[in-house]
């Protein structure tokens, strides 16, 4: 019995031991590896080259005099009387060789003396037309004389005399920076910065994304099928309003685009606007909650003066941007600042106001249908249910149907628009057919995984990619790698993030949701003081990981070192590329160091 | 008035941890709720202010219905509830004023808290709940670097600051030691007297219900032992409160 298991166990053995020697002998067909190529002589010098390049990285460069010693030459003998060479018996430096001609291929000695001691350069043919053939390089010792035995070149054969000539180049004056040194300073700039704003914006917006992310925060979000299907609909018609109303009023306000002091007066009269409407609406609501009227009235007046606000509010950002990068100077930097800030905001305005659309139409319309569900009798309620679950079902369908037109460009309609509208009320139909009227379903759980769904997508796209298409969008240079960097940090910071999340104690957010607080304040309160040393420890990782893409993701266009570094190695300029990986290296370690200390002050 | 009325709960998989309690507390009353560990005085608080969804039966407060109440009622009946918790529950890095004017959050709107602002007036009456509870000095230290007992107090702020009518203390002084048990129950004590705030709190000790509570109700395995005046439990009621075997202490 006993001897029996040891055996099989034995057997196990054995056969996984076979399994793993297989799997590894075909990784090694697969991926192949030949370590007979390590040992082959060509490869060995070039490999010793190589590494020798980078070995001296090219930073620093003198300037340089040059003393050039020559003989005339001739290649071949001319007919005739054979040339001599000339008499040398100064103090100055001067080359000799064992006769004055040659002919193509023959060796031949050439000594020179006097030269500065130890010092270095090449030895060359110079042809007729001026051309350099390098015969050797030499070094004198410390005398200053060098002998070589050199080959005559089998090529450029004439009739008059060329010459063999050594070339001597002093360094006069200190060291300087090299042309590679200043560029890769530069870029390593760029560098640092793309990663900085790859990571701040990636970080601004991967906070609140985590929230929705995080399991413990969305699991109590639940809300019935009614109000649910309310708000979708409000949400799509509160963004297609959003989105009118913002090219109406660009429209409306074009005129004035250009004119700075309408703009700015614009922009001071909606924000004390908005400014009263906010001390109104918000003034002293003790005991009673606002009535109704007030609020719709105050979050109405607050949205149209909101947007006002921010149109006036980033064209003047534009126009002020424009206006100061002249007189500025050098610092004009400032001026394009601003003006981008202007047009990061004309770009968001729309989305942000489309969006706001939608959330206030989409939690007014769900109000409605919280309510509906609260009060009336099942029965009504699930007609209700009936009726509008198809209409969302259809429209979110058809939405849907509509990405699939732009991306694959279809032009029929019965495939992009109806059917999908048909499946989506069908599935509409049968949710409200199988729920019970009344029973809340779990949105927050729903939300939740989408969220995390796309998170997860995104993230599996390496940067590199990313920039790949970024460099499409916004052409070559850091910008699209900022963006390619920024994007994929959104993604892996929220899921850190919301993790950090999951696991902070619930205590104090049942304590603070019992004090009456809402959401909002919960996170506020409850939630964000737990997580700020996780949050800020992940962002700093993540600001490291940034660092080091955004030295590699020049070599797709994305700016920054890497650009320079595949320039180099494409030109197969070592000791100009080793010089760029030097500055990574000192970076990377830098940046690592500096992220650590500041972990660990935070945590 | 708090009416109870056939409340039951049961966990998703677990026991069923109410089992059709009904009783009615008069405003101003001080209720101590007792039974093992695990019979349900936990869950019994925590449905109050539906920190818990009950599975059946209604809870009235003042003619109004609390487990029918819309997320925006139900936050409006929570600030007039205040919770005291074993473990305290405060936000550890954050400051112990800060701590207390959370108490607030249910009477400030919410764009202004997410700038952190309260009214000066609030602020003010942080300072004077803290006061009262004897720690005013500590009001800027971060919450965790107080001792339990300490901690204690700056819940009792906390709840306090909500202006509740009722107080439900889920064993306030299970993690104190005795003489801290009795300042905690004296701060209690003087909030139901003085301030006429219904008080529901759970006690493992039996010397600290006759000493505090003007009622007890008893719970076992979820359903409702007892209701009366603390020296109606005698022995034979004790038994049934507590099973056969065990021994009075204390
Ligand atoms: N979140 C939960 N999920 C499932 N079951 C739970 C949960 N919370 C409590 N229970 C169960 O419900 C019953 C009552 O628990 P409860 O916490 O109310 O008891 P308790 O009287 O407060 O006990 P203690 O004195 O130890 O605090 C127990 O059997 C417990 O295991
Ligand atoms: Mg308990």
């Amino acid at each position: 019995m006993n001897n029996k298991k040891s055996f099989k166990k034995s057997l196990g053995l054995g056969l996984s031991i076979a399994i793993g020697i297989f799997i590894f002998a075909y990784a090694f067909q697969v991926t192949d590896v030949d370590f007979g190529t390590t040992r082959d002589e060509v490869r060995q010098t070039s490999l010793t080259r190589v590494l020798r390049a980078l070995a001296h990285p090219d930073l620093v460069e003198y300037e340089t005099s040059e003393l050039n010693v020559e003989i005339p030459f001739y290649l071949p003998c001319p007919e005739g009387e054979t040339p001599s060479l000339p008499d040398n018996a100064s103090n100055e430096p001067y080359i000799t060789a064992t006769a004055a001609c040659a002919g193509p291929g023959e060796m031949l000695t050439v000594e020179g003396f006097n030269f500065p001691a130890y010092v270095q350069g090449p030895l060359n043919f110079i042809t007729s037309s001026g051309v350099k053939k390098q015969l050797e390089k030499f070094q004198a010792d410390a005398d200053g004389y060098f002998i070589y035995e050199i080959e005559v070149p089998k090529r450029q054969p004439v009739a008059e005399a060329q010459a063999i000539r050594a070339t001597v180049r002093t360094n006069i004056g200190g060291p300087m920076w090299s042309k590679n040194a200043i560029a890769t300073w530069d870029k390593i700039i760029e560098t640092i910065f793309i990663a900085l704003l790859a990571t701040t914006i990636g970080t601004l917006i991967a906070i609140p994304t985590s929230f929705i992310a995080a399991r413990n925060l969305m699991v109590d979000n639940t809300s019935p099928l009614t109000s649910v299907a309310f708000s979708v609909i409000g949400w799509l018609i509160g963004i297609w309003i959003g989105s009118q109303t913002t090219q109406w009023l660009l429209t409306l306000f074009e005129p004035i685009a250009d004119n700075l002091a309408l703009n700015l007066a614009g922009t001071f009269v909606s924000f004390a606007i908005l400014y009263a409407v906010l001390r109104w609406s918000i003034g002293t609501d003790e005991d009673e909650k606002a009535s109704l009227a007030k609020r719709v009235t105050s979050t109405i007046g607050l949205a149209v003066f909101g947007i006002a606000f921010a149109i006036f509010f980033s064209i003047s950002f534009r126009a002020i941007g424009t206006l100061i990068t002249e007189p500025l100077g050098s610092f004009g930097f400032f001026g394009n600042f601003i003006f981008q800030l202007g047009e990061i905001m004309v770009m968001l305005t729309p989305a942000l106001i489309a969006i706001f659309f939608g959330a206030f139409v989409g939690s007014s319309l769900s109000k409605i249908g919280q309510r509906i569900s609260d009060y009336m009798p099942a029965a009504q309620v699930k007609l209700i249910n009936i009726l509008l679950a198809s209409i969302a079902g259809a429209a979110l369908f058809a939405l849907f149907g509509a990405g699939v037109e732009w991306f694959y460009q279809i032009a029929n309609p019965v495939k992009t628009l109806y059917i999908p509208a048909g499946v989506g009320a069908a599935l509409g139909l049968i949710l409200a057919i199988t729920t019970t009227a009344k029973s809340p379903l779990p949105t927050g759980l729903i939300i939740y995984t989408i969220t995390r769904t796309i998170l997860n997508g995104t993230r599996s796209v390496e940067p590199l990619v990313m920039a790949i298409i970024a460099v499409i969008w916004v052409g070559i240079g850091p910008f699209a790698g900022s963006l390619a960097l920024a994007l994929h940090t959104v993604a892996a910071l929220a899921k850190l993030y919301s993790e950090q999340v999951e696991s902070i104690s619930a205590g104090p957010i049942e304590a603070v949701q019992a004090t009456g607080a809402n959401q909002l304040q919960t996170i506020v309160y409850a939630v964000v003081p737990q997580i700020i040393p996780p949050y800020i420890s992940f962002t700093m990782y993540r600001w490291d990981i940034n660092v080091r893409m955004s030295t590699i993701i020049g070599f797709v266009g994305g700016g920054g070192i890497g650009f320079l570094l595949s320039q180099n190695i494409n030109l197969l300029d070592y000791r100009a590329a080793s010089a760029q990986m030097l500055a990574i290296a000192v970076v990377v370690a830098s940046m690592d160091y500096i992220s650590s200390v500041i972990r660990e002050k935070f945590v | 008035m708090l009416e109870i009325k056939n409340l039951s709960k049961k966990y998703e998989g677990g026991p069923l941890a109410l089992d059709d309690v009904s009783f009615n507390i008069p405003q101003g009353e001080f209720l101590a709720v007792i039974g093992l560990s695990g019979s349900g005085k936990s869950t019994l608080l925590r449905c109050i202010n539906r920190l818990i969804e009950p599975t059946a039966g209604d809870i009235v407060w003042n003619d109004i219905n609390v487990t029918a109440a819309s997320d925006d009622e139900l936050r409006t009946v929570r600030r007039k509830i205040g919770m005291v918790f074993q473990h305290f529950n405060l936000v550890s890095r954050s400051s112990v004023l800060t701590n207390v004017l959370s108490g607030r959050l249910g009477y400030t709107n919410p764009a202004m808290s997410f700038f952190n602002k309260f009214s000066q007036e609030d602020v003010d009456n942080a300072y004077k709940e803290l006061e009262r509870v004897g720690i005013a000095e500590k009001a800027h230290q971060r919450a965790d670097e107080l001792s339990g007992g300490q901690q204690q107090r700056v819940g009792i702020a906390r709840a306090m600051m909500q202006n509740p009518a009722i107080i439900l203390a889920d064993e306030p002084v299970a993690s104190l030691d005795p003489v801290l048990a009795h300042s905690i129950m004296q701060h209690l004590e003087k909030i139901n007297k003085e301030h006429n705030v219904t008080v529901l709190c759970s006690l493992h000790f039996l010397d600290l219900v006759h000493q505090y509570a003007d009622r007890a109700i008893a719970l076992n395995d979820g359903k409702l032992m007892f209701d009366g005046p603390p020296n109606e439990i005698d022995d034979a009621k004790f038994k049934e409160i507590y099973g056969k075997d065990a021994e009075r202490v204390g």
